[in-house]
């Protein structure tokens, strides 16, 4: 089947495409963007996370078919439109939270919605928010410093006292 | 000569700061802005134009005999261009990291649930998987060899591997075994020199690394008959020594080249799929990739040795160790990894961080029909800290001392001897790392009115408001080798170039030290710029076309392939200053090279590195080898076997819901000494994660093996820990350096995953009184309803 739909604002389009494939794959293998990853893809690590229609999902888990004419944004997408590193992106380099980096992309999506939700949550909000997405390198911890970072600097940014 | 000199001593002032972004500091990992934009290129994101997807099929069995493979049906299937069988193998049809014990597809018998026996290459994955299930196979199934007791009797319950087939050092399905004795022993008359005499028998579980990239490359065909790999591994050059005898090929014909590596920890050590890609290639001359789906990596790399362990100490009244006897038994499983080290690390590091006059060991590896276990981060060291911690908090309590104070009172220094009689010879801070733990800081206690739930046990699953939960503290120390040991020169090799590119002097670090996330090319970078005073420093894509960097394993790869890139840089240094002395005849003996300049602490800067290496690149290879070892005796277990030791201690606070038998890791402190932390940052990253694996394998992660067969292959049903299931991680480091270490630094990665899932397991102990002898811990331990 061919399926289109739009990915990080723009019209893609995939031929030949087996019923069977995920969004993963199709994502990963026929439109080019290799950045959501494949470590389980059964929908318990989190690494594959991409935003359809503005909502996180777990991109292994979408059927192609399902995202026919509807907005896909993945971490490609997350860079300023002056291809500038996003603010999330930024305090994931900046506190260390990136080693082997494979559930770096789906951890930067879920963290961008967290913030968008709620730009100061609580230790235990971003444990919650996050507990979709494994990570074996770095026992979170970087990862939750790079979180309270993007929030600071979300909340300075818009001249919200911390 | 005198103008530059005052130009330079006016100058000194602002070049004598060495880069900020040299060794100590903690600048930015090089990879950082490609991983997070999502574009760094992993082995699973390889692409070619025309390349097919590799398959194997696997065994559903842990032992039977193969009566026949039917390929016809899978080769029918439109768009397999290949179905391969060990009869379709140019070379040698074997491999191994220690022993060449494992064929590379199964010839007449599999030995293990999950053995590869054919491949498939096809024009898409789907087609792959169907043309993989059409394979017939005839299988005469047979009774797996999965206990201890049926792999110690192989008269009455038979061979995994036929008495002359592979040898190791063992015998029987003994694949590995070492015995220690030190001191007196353990006699009787030892035994009467105690007063308290404490044994235990404890049990550790198979853990998974659960590394989340999948084993996956690229294998591309070349023109010249030879193929190009892009593989995730730890270490390319011991990938091609066991590929190339069974492709058929020259070394030089393979080539390889390190693609994005998403997580090893000793997963990623022996080979998995890289020959079958390459078979593949060979036979369709199309480019294959292979990538692991989830279940497939459970089968497809070794995992933890599970452990069975029989510990007995004695003690005199007022606390000092007398003797420790120890029997460890390692399942390897169908074939042999890295078991014999694993054994060896066992037996040497088994009595832990302590003086013990008189000393017992033996420790074996099997051979049996369960999964095959190798390298997983901390090896050997690992299980025998949960016996040896586990013992050292009953002889405590038997004598009614302080867990703590009882471990600092036999814990070994400078100068100590191991069992094996090797002499410590840098610090081993043993006591002060436990003073330390113990000192800092407790957490709060559990906040019944402003309870969040999702901090208690349970969390999310609301399955307490704080009633049933009971808060414990435990403490743990351990120790672990760094490098390879047992005599084996583990060298490692690097390139480093220094030119001007660009109107600026620029250093190139070239080896093939397999980057795996844990920041070694950040701490390369660092060492050239620190030796090297410059700024701009590249790191080449890791490949086969510099010589070996060894393992990204054993601790080693700072120490080994750091120090490699420091000799090479300090020759390029050389070399330069060395032209520069015969372009201006400088006589000082005090010159160096400081922010891209060459300058004397006598006679101030002398030349910019810019005007002074001109057009000429300077480009040195050097190697870089560790103080050499020796095997242990066989039979005593003697002899100087390790390169260099290093120690964690933690603290472990859990609230435990001892109705349910929840437990919920409150705060895990570690202290280590890092003899020198190149980056701190990293450093603590490492101890971190290493803690975190530390806590899954207390409380959560084991690969359920029944009748040989796995039952857990998936994230769905073997647990990793979450961000809602790790604490708070504090950390403290202390930087003692070892004289024999580059920068004295100490290997970071492997000890807190050693030490810290003991201490877990004693606040456990301490919340319910409930004597654990099993890792990972269960809720039906704490309720029992086992």
């Amino acid at each position: 089947m061919r399926i289109t739909f739009t990915a990080n604002g723009k019209p893609v389009e995939a031929d030949d495409v087996w019923e069977g494939e995920s969004l993963l794959y199709v994502l990963r293998e026929r439109v080019g963007l290799p950045g959501s990853k494949n470590a389980c893809e059964q929908g318990e690590c989190g690494s594959c996370t991409v935003y359809l229609d503005g909502t996180p999902v777990c991109s292994c888990l979408v059927a192609a078919g399902q995202v026919q004419d509807r907005e896909v944004r993945t971490v490609e997408g997350l860079a300023e439109e002056n291809g500038e590193l996003g603010l999330v992106q930024q305090a994931f380099i900046d506190a260390g939270a990136v080693q082997c980096g494979f559930c770096t992309p789906g951890l930067l999506v879920q963290t961008d919605a967290l913030l968008d939700r709620d730009d100061q949550p609580s230790d235990n909000d971003i444990r919650e928010a996050l507990s979709g997405n494994l990570c074996r390198c770095t026992g979170y911890e970087k990862i939750m410093d790079a979180v309270r970072l993007a929030s600071a600097r979300k909340c300075a940014g818009k001249g919200v006292s911390e | 000569m005198s103008t530059r000199t005052i130009q330079g001593q006016k100058n000194l002032q602002n070049i004598n700061q060495a880069s900020k972004d040299g060794i100590g500091g903690s600048p930015l990992r090089p990879d950082g802005t490609l991983k997070v934009k999502g574009e760094f290129a992993y082995s699973s994101d390889m692409w070619h134009e025309d390349m097919l997807w590799g398959m194997a099929l696997r065994s559903p069995h842990p032992r039977a005999n193969i009566l026949s493979v039917d390929i016809s049906e899978a080769l029918k299937l439109p768009g397999v261009y290949a179905v391969l069988t060990h009869q379709d193998i140019p070379g040698s049809k074997f491999y191994g990291l220690e022993i060449q014990d494992q064929p590379a597809l199964a010839i007449d018998k599999v030995r293990y649930h999950g053995e590869a026996i054919a491949l498939v290459a096809a024009d898409h994955p789907e087609t792959a998987r169907r043309a993989v299930k059409k394979i017939k196979v005839e299988y005469e199934v047979l009774t797996p060899i999965v206990t201890e007791e049926q792999c110690l009797d192989p008269e009455t319950h038979g061979y995994v591997h036929e008495p002359h087939e592979f040898k190791s050092h063992g015998y029987g399905n003994i694949c590995h075994e070492q015995k220690l004795v030190s001191g007196l022993g353990v006699t009787d008359e030892v035994r009467a020199l105690a007063d308290v005499v404490i044994s235990g028998d404890y049990e550790v579980g198979m853990q998974d690394q659960a590394f989340l990239g999948p084993e996956s490359g690229l294998a591309v065909p070349a023109e010249d008959g030879g193929i190009d790999l892009y593989i995730a591994t730890q270490w390319l050059h011991v990938d091609r020594q066991q590929m190339a005898p069974v492709l058929g090929l020259p070394e030089e014909k393979v080539r390889l080249t390190l693609a994005g590596v998403g997580g090893a920890f000793g997963g990623r050590e022996d080979i998995s799929m890289q020959i079958h890609a390459c078979l593949l290639a060979q036979h369709t001359g199309k480019p294959v990739k292979i990538v692991y789906a989830r279940d497939e990596s459970f089968y497809g790399h070794v995992h933890r040795h599970p452990a069975k362990m029989h510990y007995e100490h004695g003690v005199t009244r007022d606390g000092k160790l007398v003797f420790a006897d120890c029997r460890i038994v390692l399942d390897g499983g169908a074939y042999a990894s890295a078991s014999p080290a694993v054994v060896g690390n066992a037996a040497s590091l088994g009595h832990g961080p302590y003086v013990i006059p008189n000393v017992k060991m033996h420790a074996i590896a099997l051979y049996s029909n369960n999964p095959s276990c190798g390298a997983m981060r901390g090896f050997g060291a690992v299980q025998a800290a949960f016996g040896y911690e586990s013992q050292m908090d009953k002889l405590a309590e038997a004598l009614g001392m302080d867990p703590v104070e009882f471990r600092q009172l036999n814990a070994m220094a400078e100068g100590d001897h191991m069992p094996t009689g090797q002499q410590i010879d840098s610090p081993a801070p043993v006591a002060e790392l436990l003073q330390r733990v113990k000192d800092m800081p407790l957490p709060p206690p559990l906040d019944l009115d402003n309870l969040d739930i999702r901090a208690v046990p349970g969390a999310l699953s609301n399955t307490s408001h704080g009633e049933g939960i009971v808060r414990g503290v435990g403490y743990s120390v351990g120790i672990k080798n760094v490098g390879f040991s047992e005599g084996f020169d583990d060298y490692s090799t690097a390139r480093v170039r220094l030119e001007v590119i660009g109107g600026e002097p620029v250093a190139m670090v070239h080896t093939a030290m397999a980057e795996v996330g844990q920041g070694g090319v950040t701490v390369h970078a660092q060492i050239a710029r620190t030796e090297l005073g410059v700024e701009q420093v590249t790191i080449h894509p890791a490949n086969t076309e510099v010589g070996s960097a060894g393992s990204t394993s054993a601790s080693r790869q700072t120490y080994m392939t750091g120090g490699a890139v420091k000799l090479a840089a300090e020759a390029v240094k050389q070399a330069l200053i060395t032209k520069g002395r015969r372009r201006y005849g400088w006589t000082q003996n005090d010159i160096d090279l400081v922010a891209g300049k060459v300058v004397s602490e006598s006679a101030g800067v002398l030349v910019s590195m810019v005007d002074l290496l001109g057009d000429e690149a300077i480009d040195l290879t050097r190697e870089h080898h560790h103080r050499p070892t020796v095997p242990f005796d066989k039979e005593t277990g003697q002899g100087f076997g390790h390169v260099q030791y290093t120690f964690c201690a933690n603290r472990a606070v859990v609230d435990v819901d001892v109705e349910l038998g929840l437990v919920k890791v409150v705060e895990l402190t570690a202290v280590q000494d890092v003899g020198k932390a190149l980056n701190p940052l990293s450093v603590v990253g490492q101890i971190q994660g290493g803690c975190t694996q530390a806590l899954g394998l207390a409380v959560m992660e084991e690969i359920i093996v029944k009748d040989g067969k796995v039952r857990n292959a998936s994230f769905t049903d073997y647990l990793i820990p979450t961000i809602l299931d790790t604490p708070p991680i504090p950390v403290e480091i202390l930087e003692l350096p070892d004289p024999n270490a580059p920068y004295g630094l100490r290997g970071v990665g492997e000890a807190p995953t050693v030490s810290a899932t003991p201490s877990i397991v004693a606040a456990i102990r301490q919340a319910t009184g409930i004597a654990l002898t099993r890792i990972p811990v269960r809720p039906e331990h704490l309720t029992g309803t086992l």
